[in-house]
């Protein structure tokens, strides 16, 4: 894994293996998830690649009902809603992500910010256009 | 760090648009031909277009939306100006606050005196969906747009936060539409120039018309929480928190302050000016203020010496209602966390303390991406030489602001105006 540069697409090669991984500059200690190539601190581009726990709380969320092209070839629409989020994790980065296992239909009353919740990961796609995408569902 | 300033001053002394809306058949170019048009006639002393010398456009992506790369020459040739350079800027949603502000350092700088400014957009040619998906490529296609982002959603989760941290409610949001409904009802140029009572009157003639159930509603609240009239987009932001898809452009007329006499008696001084970068969503300390916005109105208040109570009137950039309520606190009108209670008490409307969008914001004018920068401009230009006819806001409006937001507020560009006499 050593050989894999510090950069988005390493992070979905990751994802795609069921692993959320970030990385750490060994120069300013920072930690960076999504992965980056170079520190932004310190500038050096010495990193090592660190897994995170997959734990976090939403901090902000959304539901919805008019969704872009490839959510709605993922069968979400308006009748199908989705929750969309930011979840921080508890390694201190933040990330956007789909919210599995909550109600929906009434998101002021069923969803809070700072509900605990753990990564997952959900496929998408058919054939050579099949991909893994980062999810969170909540904590029961 | 130092104030860094402009060597000399810039005035602006024209100012004419489109109206906003959807113009089947015309292109950027026509449009732009339109807004020039209007400002020929505005420039009270009149001028010779051929005393401008270079034009700075701002456009969001007629790549995209007509199939156009490279608009600024061919928007020169529409209007006669080649061959004096001809630049295109691009900052999402604040492309011509930014063409705006690199007019002004090019005559800041000396390398010109008179600077044409455009701002441009033409999105109706193509359907609803593709539209969303243009707009989509200034969110983060790596990361945001995977989760199944859109606009509105990423405004949303500004929108859950502000909740959340202050308390705020869905109604706030709801109370920034019906003004700039109001507003936008007397301003000819815009989209909707309906009240939301008139929209609910107009759903009910289209129902009974039909020959079915007749809705009723008690209030334009009443209406704008039903789900079947103003269903959710983007929970808590419904389309009644959205700003339309819209075609449009915009031209102003800006010139060195030792020559702008001879043009008009009333220049309006631009005497503050800021931009700002962020990070995307995910990224941000803060999702309850938009630091772009902060650090762009810090500059402008800096530079142009004066005070956020200073200002008379004030153009926001309202692409979503919650996009208003941050805004109104970014610039320091109200504190944060205070500016919902703010709008819920009428302060910011037309003719209340701290009037906001009296040309009826992005929500009610329109929002041509490319063209909202520049528009708000015009709204300024006209109430502060007293020429806004019917939603003309009252008093002595001897300042002015324009914010203008790029994208989720990655950008933001910030302008203050002043009318000496």
């Amino acid at each position: 894994m050593s050989e894999l540069p510090f950069n988005s697409t390493s992070y979905y090669h990751l994802l795609s293996e069921h692993k959320l991984m970030g990385c750490r500059n060994k120069t300013s200690g920072k930690f960076y998830l999504p992965p980056r190539p170079m520190c932004t601190t310190s500038y050096s581009s010495d990193m090592e690649w660190e897994q995170v726990s997959g734990k976090g709380e939403i901090i902000a969320f959304t539901v919805i009902t008019v969704a872009p092209t490839h959510m709605i070839e993922a069968g979400y629409s308006r009748e199908n809603p989705y929750c969309a989020a930011i979840v921080r994790l508890q390694e201190g980065p933040a990330i956007s992500a789909q919210i599995l296992g909550v109600d929906l239909s009434m998101p002021e009353e069923a969803i809070k910010i700072g509900t605990p919740v753990q990564a997952t990961f959900i496929e998408r796609g058919e054939g050579p256009a099949k991909r893994i995408y980062l999810a969170f569902e909540v904590v029961q | 760090m130092a104030v860094k300033k402009l060597k000399r001053g810039v005035a602006l002394v024209g100012a004419g648009m489109t109206p906003f809306g959807t113009f089947p058949g015309l292109n950027t170019r026509d449009l732009f031909v339109q807004a020039f048009q209007e400002m020929r006639a505005s420039v009270d002393k009149g001028f010779d277009p051929k005393d401008i010398e270079a034009l700075v456009i701002g456009n969001y992506s007629s790549t995209m939306f007509e199939g156009q790369n490279f608009m600024a020459p061919y928007v020169a040739d529409a209007v006669g100006l080649t061959p004096i350079p001809a630049s295109r800027v691009e900052c999402a949603c604040a492309s011509s606050g930014l063409a705006l502000r690199q007019a002004i350092m090019t005559i800041g700088s000396g390398l010109a005196d008179v600077v044409l400014v455009g701002g441009l957009e033409k999105e109706s040619d193509l359907p609803i969906a593709r539209v969303t998906d243009v707009l989509a490529t200034a969110s983060d296609s790596i990361y945001e747009n995977p989760a199944g982002f859109t606009f509105p959603g990423l405004y949303a989760l500004l929108a859950t936060a502000y909740m959340d941290r202050y308390g705020a409610t869905p109604e706030t949001f709801m109370k920034i539409a019906i003004k700039n409904h109001e507003n936008g009802v007397l301003n000819p140029k815009a989209q909707f120039g309906a009240r939301i009572a008139d929209i609910m009157v107009s759903k009910q003639k289209a129902a009974a018309k039909r020959g079915k159930p007749v809705p009723q509603w008690d209030s334009e609240l009443d209406f704008l929480k039903d789900d079947q009239a103003n269903p959710a987009i983007a929970w808590p932001m419904r389309l009644f928190d959205c700003s339309p898809v819209s075609d449009g452009a915009v031209s102003l007329l800006l010139v060195a302050e030792e020559i702008a006499s001879s043009f008009t008696d009333k220049p309006l001084h631009i005497i503050g000016y800021g931009q700002g970068s962020d990070v995307p969503t995910y990224e941000r300390e803060s999702l309850t203020t938009i630091k772009a916005a902060r650090i762009a109105a810090e500059q402008a208040y800096a530079t142009a010496g004066v005070t956020p109570k200073d200002i008379k009137v004030c153009e926001v950039h309202d692409c979503f209602t919650i996009a208003e309520l941050i805004a109104i606190e970014d610039l320091g009108f109200f504190k944060p966390g205070e500016g919902y209670k703010a709008i819920e008490e009428g302060l910011t409307s037309r003719l209340g303390p701290r009037p906001i969008n009296s040309s009826g914001g992005l929500k009610s004018k329109g929002h041509p991406v490319g063209a909202t920068g520049a528009g708000q401009v015009v709204e300024v230009f006209k109430q502060m030489r007293g020429e806004a006819g019917p939603r003309q806001v009252p008093g002595d409006l001897n300042l002015g602001l324009t914010h203008n937001l790029g994208g989720s507020g990655m950008a933001a560009i910030v302008h203050i105006f002043e009318r000496r006499q």
